[in-house]
């Protein structure tokens, strides 16, 4: 991990409250592996004051690294406002990352989409690809679509939800599972969404046996394990006393078996 | 012209440092979260997250929320405990050659004994400090450091035990931060650090209920800046031992005026989240202040806005 100005090489809206933002960080991509994040001080001053973390989307071979995040409040607003060849201060790359196995299902629900793109193209590029298969999920079109392009262009059984139905399945990624998990396969699921869908996603797993990986997150304030902030309740199966993970050190991706879900 | 490297070096009692930035506890881990950003052996003092005599979880989450130019955190004092701090944390920081100040926490006087008696062999450990914002759970869970007579006694049984440089963490959550300076200075403090977290909450509008779990949290950060400067400012007034100023300090400008209302170091906390190279720019721009005021040592800031 590293800190260091990066020049923002493009800053794109995808659509209303959706932005995809280009860096140059040659030494933070070359390091980054699919479910890192970077953490960005949003712009000078003191308010906001934290950083934000957000998940590498993202990398091409020469030294660029994307985001996609949504605009929620102060810390995104002032991000969505920046412009091309502006710097901005970046922390990274942070966490742990997805592991890869044989049979992969990747399935992503709202911004919860953005490090699986990442994921996807290096599973790709290993010698010996794996089955993949993707799920994705929006709350509609508009949104869905934000993503949509550079996974249709992987060449991969896609399969896409949303919650009004404006694009592909009307309902939720659960519901496409068994579409798209069919067989005995021994599939490995990566999942990264909103709470409630990756405990979802989680509970079918459990009742398969098929391992799950899911992507959690939490408030943090340093994002290297030094705050304690972004604590998340363990399920401790091993009985060693650890009440507690930090997203930004144990995580953020974390093996399904070792969250308490609630 | 010949302009000669200012002395930044700065004595706590004893304990004689290279230079008066150190950082906070709890906020730097403890030393080696930073090593890809900072020479920790630059730094005038590493103090580490508290340390109680058993492990202990922490609160359940949400612990910290942003505030205006601030965070609150629940934290809950999660720690290692004292066994594997000194197994698993002080070799490493042994080896960097770490200047390294305990912070400790307890429950009693007999827990803030135990650990100052077991800390006080522990090759590299070069001071204690006493968080005494804690509940002294035997007097209903008053804060130890609320109490003029109960941080008095703290601070003496302590004393009483350790040769080690003593350095007692006053909580601003007081009517008169400098009595309760006083009491401990009184008890054989060797220097008081100020200010610890001001207590405080957020709601959320969304969910009608307090953001943190804890509901109740210590602000930190560049919004309590002017109050703990005030506080090091009036104490300044009333102790002769050394003042350690804290709060919202992020930059070296921040550094100036505590060491200028009577702080003779300083400590860096939220800021090293935001810029985890904060306490090196710090020295860095307060070495450059010293040339530049054509001063030759640190020293002479310490108190001079009172002169
Ligand atoms: C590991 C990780 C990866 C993430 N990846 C992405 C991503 O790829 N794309 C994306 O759009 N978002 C991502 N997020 C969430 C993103 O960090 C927050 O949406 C952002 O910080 C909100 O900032 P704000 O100032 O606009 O919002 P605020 O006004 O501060 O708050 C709006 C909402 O965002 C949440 N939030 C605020 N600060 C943080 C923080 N430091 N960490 C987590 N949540 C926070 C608040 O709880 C609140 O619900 C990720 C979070 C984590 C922890
Ligand atoms: C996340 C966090 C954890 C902290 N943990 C401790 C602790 O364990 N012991 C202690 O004495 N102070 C602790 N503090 C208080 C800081 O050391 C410091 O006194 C306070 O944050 C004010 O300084 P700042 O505004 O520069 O952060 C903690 C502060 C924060 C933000
Ligand atoms: S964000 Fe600070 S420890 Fe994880």
């Amino acid at each position: 991990m590293e800190q260091q100005n990066a020049t923002i090489s493009k800053i794109e809206r995808l659509c209303t409250d959706i932005v995809r933002l280009t860096l140059y960080a040659p030494s933070i991509a070359a390091k980054a592996k699919p479910g890192q994040f970077i953490n960005l001080k949003t712009g000078p001053g003191f308010d906001p004051l934290l950083r934000r973390p957000f998940s590498i989307h993202n990398i091409d071979g020469e030294g660029h690294l994307q985001v996609i995040f949504k605009i929620l409040g102060k810390g995104t607003s002032a991000l969505a406002d920046l412009r091309q060849s502006q710097t901005i201060n970046i922390v990274g790359p942070l966490g742990n990352h997805f592991q890869a196995s044989p049979s992969m299902c990747l399935i992503g629900g709202g911004l919860g989409i953005a490090p699986l793109l990442f994921l996807a193209r290096s599973i790709l590029g290993q010698q010996d690809v794996p089955t993949l298969k993707i799920i994705l999920a929006a709350r509609n079109k508009q949104e869905l679509s934000c993503f949509t392009p550079e996974f249709e262009a992987l060449d991969l059984p896609l399969y896409l939800a949303t919650d009004d139905g404006s694009l592909g399945h009307h309902g939720l990624v659960t519901e496409l599972m068994p579409t798209a998990l069919s067989g005995d396969t021994d599939w490995q699921v990566c999942s990264c969404g909103p709470h409630p869908m990756m405990s979802a996603v989680a509970t079918i797993c459990r009742q398969h046996k098929w391992r799950c990986q899911v992507s959690l997150e939490t408030m943090m304030a340093c994002g290297i394990s030094a705050c304690l902030g972004c604590a998340v309740p363990a399920s401790d199966h091993n009985n060693t006393g650890k009440q507690y993970l930090h997203v930004c050190q144990d995580g953020p991706i974390f093996w399904e078996g070792d969250i308490k879900w609630t | 012209m010949d302009i000669k490297t200012p002395k930044l070096a700065v004595n706590i009692g004893d304990l004689c440092i290279a230079n008066p930035i150190m950082t906070a506890s709890g906020t730097f881990g403890y030393g080696r979260e930073y090593e890809n950003f900072v020479d920790l052996s630059q730094i005038g003092a590493i103090v580490v997250k508290g340390i109680s005599l058993q492990p202990r979880p922490g609160n359940p989450p949400p612990r910290i929320v942003e505030t205006a130019c601030g965070m609150l955190n629940a934290i809950g004092l999660e720690n290692v405990g004292l066994d594997r701090f000194i197994q698993d944390k002080m070799p490493y920081l042994r080896q960097q050659n770490c200047c390294v100040i305990v912070n400790v926490l307890g429950d009693s006087i007999e827990e803030y004994c135990q650990l100052a008696e077991q800390l006080n062999d522990v090759e590299g450990v070069s001071g204690l400090e006493l968080n005494i914002s804690c509940p002294n759970v035997k007097k209903g869970g008053v804060a130890f450091g609320t109490n003029e007579s109960m941080a008095h006694a703290v601070t003496n049984a302590v004393r009483k035990l350790t040769k080690l440089p003593l350095i007692v963490k006053l909580s601003p959550n007081v009517t008169d931060i400098g009595a309760i300076a006083c009491a401990v200075e009184e008890g054989g403090a060797d220097s008081v650090s100020l200010i610890n977290t001001l207590i405080g909450m957020a709601i959320s509008i969304k969910t009608r209920k307090p953001i943190l779990a804890n509901v109740i949290g210590g602000l930190s950060g560049p919004a309590i800046k002017p109050i703990a400067l005030r506080m090091v400012y009036q104490t300044a007034d009333r102790v002769k031992i050394p003042i350690i100023g804290i709060g919202g300090i992020s930059t070296w400008q921040d550094a100036v005026e505590f060491l200028l209302a009577g702080a003779t170091a300083i400590q860096v906390g939220t800021a090293n989240f935001v810029n985890p190279k904060a306490v090196e720019e710090i020295r860095q721009g307060l070495t450059e202040y010293l040339v530049e005021q054509k001063m030759e040592s640190i020293k002479e800031l310490t108190g001079a806005a009172k002169r």
